[in-house]
């Protein structure tokens, strides 16, 4: 850990060199423009200054992005709709519904795959099947048809979230109640365990580290799908919305904000499972 | 009533073929026929509960409908496939994997490199990154170039984690009788290292192959021209014209299906010594 450190912060630091340069050179052109018009000659300091403190640039300035933040975060009350953690609250809420239906869904169609062998032949190929089509794409129908029948707010964005997030944790429970060897559940049977019994003391705890890791997959997704089922709407309020309102205006820099957010939030929730998964395995002797 | 009659009856009778099937001996022909029926039985239900029901075609067309809307418009849906699939998700996915690759070759040859850039990598591919989305649309214009940026951007990090995982996959006991062998770098990445970081390498082609199509289609919904899979969608739901869209899905599914399985085929071709691949004949 500590011997990645400077390594780390060397290609953090390299991202931000890179990011200025470029906010430079994608700037430039409107800089020039602007001061051709006025009949100036723009020298090199001067240059670099007008750069990264446009209005509407092509590349915000890391600095200006973070006085976005700062001002949209810190300076605006939470309630407005000027206020970013308002809309991160809105998408939070939707990515935490559907991922927790995505995992309630995952987990109990685990369970019919692990103990029917019907259900083993016939679901899990069309569970594969079911992500490579592009489900981001028709999130726009499935709010519209949603709404139509009664269905708005909260409830479409997590469905688009749930389908996401369900599908790791399938192919992760799967594998989890799989994982004990054969010699682990004679063990078992020569104690005369229960069906019952053999899941919650065996199958059940031997899974957990398979479900955290899946958990994790499927909250990165789950926020991708919030984000995605906001951009129909309307673009009415959450991270999404503040995204297609920033494209349409042109406003570099909302975009770039409501993006670290999205960052930001995504982080925070994967490394909350982290760290549940880190307690649950030491209570649990694994880890 | 009847068709709702009809659901329950095929239903039904998909179930229990299904079962009857479970108990035959496993073969080849089993196992492919049970996800089969699995899914006839799906559409089947699909379209006696929409005609039953009487549901509005405008909320969920029957599985037919959307049938004879794809059989009547391949000339829209080809000429929207080009534009979606072939230039923005393929030539991003082509140029995003083989950026990564080489990234990740550098990540390998300099320790210090890998440890930096791994870490990030991994938090990277945990972003929604497309986000980006509406940027590159701002960058590089509402044509397909822009798509393909993306889904650039959107493959290029799990393309790299998984890449450089492989590359340390060979044994230090193989490198070592590599090393007795007096073979150089190079020698040692062809025949030993490449090989082994296989597997790994096409995890994360194939992961990168749906994020591609994901990530082009979505793109289009920040601006596209006119013509576009995303486009089509996203304009065809504002028109109710809701079979053109499930067509369009059906198109989608078709191609990124294709797409996962031609990954799946070439792994298998060139992998066939791996114990996941192996006894599959």
């Amino acid at each position: 850990m500590r011997r990645s450190l400077i390594p780390v912060l060397t290609v953090v630091g390299a991202i931000f060199v890179i990011w200025y340069a470029a906010a430079v050179l994608l700037n430039a052109p409107w800089a020039y423009d602007v001061a051709a018009r006025a009949d100036r000659v723009l020298t090199l300091p001067e240059l670099v200054a007008d750069t990264w403190a446009q209005e509407k640039p092509k590349l915000p300035a890391p600095h200006q992005v973070a006085v976005e933040l700062w001002d949209t975060v810190v300076d605006k009350n939470v309630t407005s709709k000027r206020s970013l953690v308002y809309h991160a609250w809105v998408t939070l809420s939707a990515t935490l519904l559907g991922f927790a239906m995505g995992t309630v869904l995952g987990f109990a169609l685990a369970l019919g795959i692990v103990y029917n062998r019907v259900m083993d032949m016939s679901v899990m190929p069309w569970v594969i099947a079911s992500q490579t089509i592009p489900i981001l794409a028709i999130a726009p129908m499935i709010i519209v048809v949603l709404n139509a029948v009664g269905l708005s707010g909260l409830l479409p964005k997590a469905m688009i979230s749930m389908y996401l997030s369900f599908f790791p944790i399938v192919v992760g429970m799967v594998k989890g109640l799989r994982s004990p060897d054969r010699m682990q559940l004679d063990q078992m049977r020569t104690w005369n365990a229960s069906g019952a019994q053999e899941f919650r003391k065996l199958r059940l705890p031997s899974s957990m580290p398979y479900l955290f890791t899946s958990m994790k997959i499927a909250m990165a997704a789950s926020l991708v799908g919030a984000i995605v089922g906001e951009l129909p709407t309307g673009a009415v309020a959450g991270l999404g919305a503040r995204l297609l309102a920033g494209s349409y205006y042109g406003q570099t820099i909302q975009i770039w904000s409501a993006l670290i957010m999205a960052a930001a939030l995504a982080a925070a929730a994967v490394a909350l499972i982290g760290l549940l998964q880190r307690v649950v395995l030491k209570r649990m002797g694994m880890a | 009533m009847m068709w709702l009659v009809l659901g329950i009856t095929g239903w039904g009778a998909g179930w229990a073929l299904n079962v009857w099937l479970a108990r035959q001996h496993k073969s080849t022909a089993t196992s492919l026929a049970v996800p089969v029926i699995f899914g006839l039985t799906l559409i089947v239900i699909w379209e006696c509960l929409v005609r039953g029901l009487g549901i509005s075609p405008v909320l969920l067309p029957p599985p037919t409908a959307i049938g004879a809307r794809f059989a009547a418009s391949t000339g829209l849906l080809w000429e929207d496939f080009v534009q979606t699939v072939i230039k923005g998700a393929l030539s991003g996915y082509v140029l995003g994997c083989l950026a990564a690759f080489g990234v990740a070759l550098l990540a390998d040859r300099f320790v210090f490199l890998r440890r930096g850039l791994l870490p990030v990598g991994n938090f990277v591919a945990a972003l929604p990154i497309i986000g980006l989305a509406p940027i590159m649309v701002m960058w590089f214009g509402f044509d397909w170039q822009s798509k393909a940026a993306i889904v650039v951007v959107m493959v290029f990090f799990p393309m790299l984690v998984n890449t450089v995982e492989g590359l340390l996959a060979a044994e230090t006991m193989q490198r070592d009788l590599m090393r007795t062998y007096a073979a150089g770098y190079w020698t040692t990445l062809f025949k030993l290292r490449l090989p082994a970081a296989m597997p790994f390498i096409f995890n994360g082609l194939k992961i990168a192959s749906t994020l591609a199509l994901i990530g082009a289609i979505v793109a289009e919904f920040f601006g596209s021209p006119i013509r576009g899979m995303g486009f089509r969608i996203s304009t065809s739901v504002g028109q109710l014209a809701l079979d053109l869209v499930w067509a369009e899905i059906l198109v989608a599914a078709i191609a990124g299906s294709a797409f996962y399985g031609a990954v799946a085929l070439i792994e298998r071709a060139v992998t066939f010594w791996h114990p996941s691949q192996r006894g599959r004949a």
